[in-house]
């Protein structure tokens, strides 16, 4: 028991620990939509768009979570401006901007002076920095988000199965996708420093998917997908600690791991 | 003596995607609990017609009234039956939710089910024959199944209105009766139904009204009305075969013109 019980000793762990279970819920709990209204492409470009946002807070010593939570909002309703006429195809605007964004919010960093250590931190996340301060915001935050999705949870689930249903109901669908949208950069913004830009995607779709292979129905997807979440972030925050790996990388090599044990098992069943 | 209004009037309608246009011209009224049979060759805008009556369309011109007013006015009281290959057979919901999404519109948006929902549903599900698989996820059913999964739950949405795209296509004959059946009860209750079909025969015999289309209204009245020689050729053109006997013969494998977007 004691190599459990060794890494808390550390302050620094502790926050850790506990900031990664709350993003691995997060994410997990929202991937369920981004898995069934196939928005993987959305999550992964709202992540990278989220950079110059950083990079502007960065400048002007702001709150990094501040500056990527505004530029994740302006690059999310930027997509339904662009797209809704239909002049431009989605994903080809989440594409154009997506590219725009990351290439804005680099261009800022290398800027910087420091940006070797911050970029990384940033692209990969840096979990043991994690401050008391930080981890009220994360906290905070995905409290509201899953409240909203708690709150929400019917017309979501309308709006994605079934549109032409939402539409005989009255639902207002442009209202809903913007929420969503808003919803899920909040959730990329939120895990910013656990896994960071590069790997958020994969937080938000892995989980998920691996959920869906099994559940068959939406809120045991939400719990089994939040379950894995949860256990992805411990096991590979032990596995960063013992193997001296990038936190990031661990957490999301776990959550593939029982993807692949998912799909296995499907196979197998089915056979 | 007092005017009624009508439950569905359609006046000077123009309905597309966009700037394309795909129904122009549509004037029509459907009195209360009326069965229409809405018909016309493939790509003749009968899908889209519904679209736009479900609100899911916006006009390009003209209005939609039920009961004498706009569009929208009226929360729930349309109910739709989408064709098969509209729906996401693979998302995580079993026959249960899929018949409580019917009673969404009226419980409300926020708060759980009640115990009347609960027991509207029950019943919808057991009109259907399919109270034993209400814990099924929809997609492990058969395809006769599913659809009857959608009419419990325009059942359990109790409308006025209900609007069906081609029940009658791909399906076997116990879901074609179990379909038929409804489509009698519903009329005992005054509901008011459009169905689109491709089955001439059905729509001759079985409905008191028959819509015609063909990017516009080619005729609509008694099903002896409309299907008059000249009716069908000018909406079906050369996919109308004339026998010897004088019996009309729709060909309608090719659609004549390229299709209707979805």
């Amino acid at each position: 028991m004691n190599w459990l019980l060794e890494p808390l000793t550390y302050e620094f762990m502790q926050r850790g620990l506990l900031a990664s279970v709350i993003v691995g819920v997060l994410c997990a709990v929202m991937g369920t939509y981004v898995v069934l209204r196939g928005m993987a492409f959305l999550g992964d470009a709202m992540a990278h768009a989220i950079l110059p946002g950083v990079a502007v807070a960065y400048l002007f010593g702001g709150n990094l979570l501040l500056g990527a939570g505004v530029a994740a909002v302006i690059v999310a309703l930027s997509i339904g401006f662009f797209s809704r006429q239909g002049d431009v195809k989605e994903d080809t605007a989440i594409g154009i901007l997506f590219a725009a964004a990351l290439a804005l919010g680099i261009a800022l960093i290398s800027a910087m002076q420091t940006y070797a250590v911050d970029l990384s931190h940033i692209l990969f996340g840096n979990v043991l920095g994690v401050s008391a301060a930080d981890l009220w915001l994360i906290g905070g935050l995905s409290a509201l988000i899953l409240l909203t999705v708690a709150i929400f949870y019917k017309p979501f689930l309308v709006a994605s199965f079934d549109p032409i249903l939402a539409a005989t109901l009255r639902l207002p669908a442009e209202l809903l996708r913007n929420l969503m949208l808003i919803l899920l950069a909040l959730t990329v913004v939120v895990s910013l420093q656990t896994v960071g830009v590069s790997l958020v995607a994969a937080m938000l779709v892995t989980p998920a998917a691996t959920a869906y292979l099994v559940a068959r129905r939406l809120f045991p997807m939400m719990l089994i997908s939040a379950a894995l979440g949860a256990l992805s972030s411990i096991i590979g925050l032990y596995l960063s600690y013992y193997l001296n790996i990038v936190s990031g990388s661990a957490i999301v090599l776990t959550a593939t791991g029982f993807f692949l044990l998912g799909f296995l098992w499907k196979r197998a069943k089915s056979l | 003596m007092p005017h009624t209004p009508h439950r569905l009037e359609v006046r000077n309608a123009r309905i597309g995607y966009g700037s394309k246009t795909i129904l122009t011209d549509l004037n029509f009224q459907i009195p209360h609990g009326a069965r229409v049979a809405v018909v016309g060759p493939n790509g003749a805008g009968k899908s889209t017609l519904f679209k736009a009556l479900v609100g899911l369309l916006p006009l390009q011109a003209g209005q939609i009234l039920i009961h004498g007013e706009a569009l929208g006015a009226h929360q729930d009281c349309v109910a739709y039956i989408p064709q098969r290959e509209a729906v996401d057979w693979r998302f995580p919901v079993t026959v249960q939710d899929v018949v409580m999404m019917g009673r969404y519109g009226q419980s409300g948006w926020l708060s759980r089910p009640s115990k009347q929902d609960r027991e509207i549903v029950a019943r919808s599900l057991q009109q259907m024959e399919l109270t034993n698989l209400a814990a099924q996820p929809i997609g492990q059913l058969s395809g006769g199944q599913q659809q009857r999964v959608f009419l419990a739950r325009a059942i359990a949405q109790q409308p006025h209105i209900l609007l069906m795209d081609e029940p009658f296509t791909g399906v076997d004959v116990t879901t074609q009766t179990a379909t038929l059946n409804l489509l009698d009860q519903l009329h005992d209750r005054q509901v008011t139904m459009l169905i689109s079909t491709h089955d001439l025969n059905l729509a001759a015999s079985r409905f008191d009204l028959v819509l015609l289309l063909n990017h516009r209204l080619i005729a609509y009245g008694t099903p002896k009305q409309v299907f008059a020689r000249e009716h069908l050729l000018q909406a079906f053109g050369r996919s109308l075969l004339v026998m010897e006997d004088g019996a009309l013969l729709v060909d309608d494998c090719c659609p004549p013109d390229a299709g209707e977007a979805q």
